[in-house]
């Protein structure tokens, strides 16, 4: 069942420089939510923007009924969500798309900028079924990874920096625990970065989920402008996704 | 107790206030959110004789007060919409009608003529103004002959309400509408989308894959109630206005300007409810200004 509510902002916590996070207060009581499911965010006091804001869900708190969410400054409708201030309010519709199915005992999670969203309350999922995932965080430099310490109690978390300011340096696909024994991975981030990913895993033949994201209006499956070439077809990564088996995304991985 | 209901043509609506084909999905995509019962009608995802993919990525760009859309009648086709669509929306308690789209004369008759069997589609809404795809579609909505031609094929082989969908992209509006007048239309809808186009400097490329797209929302609202107003005043029969609308007093401007009953569109994106809040101030504003009954204010301009 999706929804449309008002949230209080409790907590904005500046991450460097492009990044920022909201903890939104539930005014009630929080529905489930999977992990890599999204909001659309409404956007107020801004003349240029009009559309709603696809946003993934960061974390999820189900004791005090919050859920965070992980932005980066791109444009000008999050431009302005960074002006918003705790106390304010902020009208979702949520929670949208289909999530990570959670599956494997081995799992290996890669994300790059702010792809690495989706991938702390899936990290938590995972934990909930007694698996901790390898985490695999990627960016140009250190300061690009936004979120670094809160994943650390969920798995073991590895860096690549283009830069080698953090971790290894390179590309995700080229730390050397990118090609370690994994039974699912899950990956979200830079197209570039994922069609890597997706590639790798579907040459070794391992369950691989990608987390798209395409230009949306409605976010809801009405305005199919968001869709993204499947071997089904153009389907909607606001419905359809924004997570796709990798298995059905073979075009988007031949193309560069 | 204020009366909203309207009639066009045949239809009898609960209140002035359908969607607008395209950007409600079947209904179902709202059903979370909204009570679709309430609403006088929903007009579906335009439907053509054969499942269709539409444009390839990218096919939508925001814009001032507005955005642009290139989808091209990307839909499941006639046959999948009649044997799996129809019966899971048939019996929700509103009025369905189906926005019947073509590249040929013979693909608009073989859609109408199949959506035709279909006994709780009261009526259709023949898209001859879709801008964003190649054959058909504004082809036949910008030549008054044409536009005819297409019409009376259609009015052949289909019995019920047939509403036709009219383009803006034209010099004059008004000849249209009195073309499909002429050639057996029960009601004209307009308007569809503005043909537009933007560029993204920094990449020194277009926004959308066709170059050109479909501009609505707010920004083509003065637009669309000029052209409600003059074919308004030139045809008999009813005219269905949309283009822009985002809360009661838009919704307003059109039935003063002479529609009979509105469509909403690019707002359901931005408020999932906002066809229900459009529908309450309605009868606000009609509770404020001591009218009993909707139909009063019709055309009053």
């Amino acid at each position: 069942m999706k929804h449309i509510t008002d949230f209080t902002i409790v907590r904005r916590e500046q991450l460097g420089e492009k990044y920022f996070a909201l903890t939104l207060q539930h005014p009630d009581k929080l529905p489930g939510i999977e992990a890599g499911q999204f909001v659309e965010v409404e956007v107020r006091n801004c003349r240029e923007v009009m559309l709603r804001r696809p946003i993934s869900i960061h974390d999820v708190n189900v004791e005090a009924n919050t859920l965070t969410l992980l932005i980066q400054v791109v444009g000008k409708g999050t431009r302005q969500l960074a002006t918003l201030k705790e106390g304010d309010t902020l009208n979702l519709v949520y929670p949208l798309g289909h999530g990570f199915s959670v599956e494997g005992t081995r799992p290996l999670l890669v994300g790059g900028g702010a792809g690495i969203a989706p991938l702390l309350h899936l990290a938590k999922c995972y934990n909930e079924k007694g698996v901790r995932p390898t985490i695999l965080l990627g960016g140009r430099t250190k300061d690009l990874i936004p979120v670094r310490e809160a994943f650390e109690s969920y798995g073991q978390v590895l860096f690549s920096t283009e830069d080698g300011s953090l971790g290894e340096r390179g590309m995700v696909t080229q730390h050397p625990m990118f090609t370690a024994s994994y039974d699912q991975i899950c990956t979200c981030g830079p197209t570039p970065m994922m069609k890597a990913v997706g590639r790798y895993a579907l040459e070794k033949g391992i369950p691989c989920e990608v987390s798209l994201e395409n230009m949306m209006a409605c976010g809801i499956g009405a305005c199919l402008c968001c869709v993204t070439d499947t071997d089904e077809g153009h389907k909607c990564v606001c419905k359809e996704g924004p997570v796709f088996n990798a298995e059905k995304l073979t075009k988007f991985f031949e193309t560069k | 107790m204020v009366n909203l209901s309207t009639k066009i043509h045949n239809i009898t609506l609960k209140n002035p206030v359908m969607t607008a084909s395209g950007t409600f999905g079947y209904g179902e995509e709202f059903a979370d959110f909204i009570d679709l019962s309430r609403l006088g009608g929903i007009i579906v995802k335009g439907t053509t004789g054969e499942r269709r993919q539409g444009n390839p990525y990218p096919r939508m760009a925001e814009t001032p007060s507005g955005m642009l859309n290139a989808v091209g009648l990307q839909n499941v086709g006639v046959g999948t919409f009649c044997k799996e669509v129809y019966p899971r929306i048939k019996d929700i308690d509103t009025n369905i009608l189906v926005n019947v789209s073509g590249s040929s004369i013979e693909e608009y008759c073989s859609v109408a003529e199949q959506v035709n069997e279909l006994d709780n589609i009261p009526g259709i809404e023949l898209n001859i103004s879709c801008p964003n795809v190649k054959k058909g579609g504004m082809g036949f909505g910008t030549n008054p002959e044409m536009a005819a031609q297409v019409v009376s094929e259609v009015r052949k082989v289909y019995h019920k309400t047939l509403i036709v969908k009219l383009t803006p992209n034209v010099t004059s509006v008004v000849d249209i509408a009195k073309a499909v007048e002429q050639a057996g239309a029960d009601s004209v809808s307009l308007i569809n989308t503005m043909l537009g186009m933007a560029i993204d400097v920094e990449r020194q490329r277009p926004y959308i894959s066709t170059i050109t797209a479909g501009l609505s929302g707010p920004c083509v609202k003065p637009v669309a109630v000029r052209m409600v107003w003059q074919v308004a005043h030139a045809v008999q029969i009813p005219v269905v206005g949309l283009g822009g609308i985002s809360c009661a007093a838009d919704a307003l401007e059109f039935l003063m300007a002479g529609a009979k009953a509105i469509e909403v569109g690019t707002a359901n994106f931005i408020d999932p409810t906002v066809t229900v809040k459009i529908i309450e101030g309605l009868e606000d504003y009609c509770r404020r200004h001591q009218v009993e009954d909707i139909n009063d204010i019709i055309g009053i301009i």
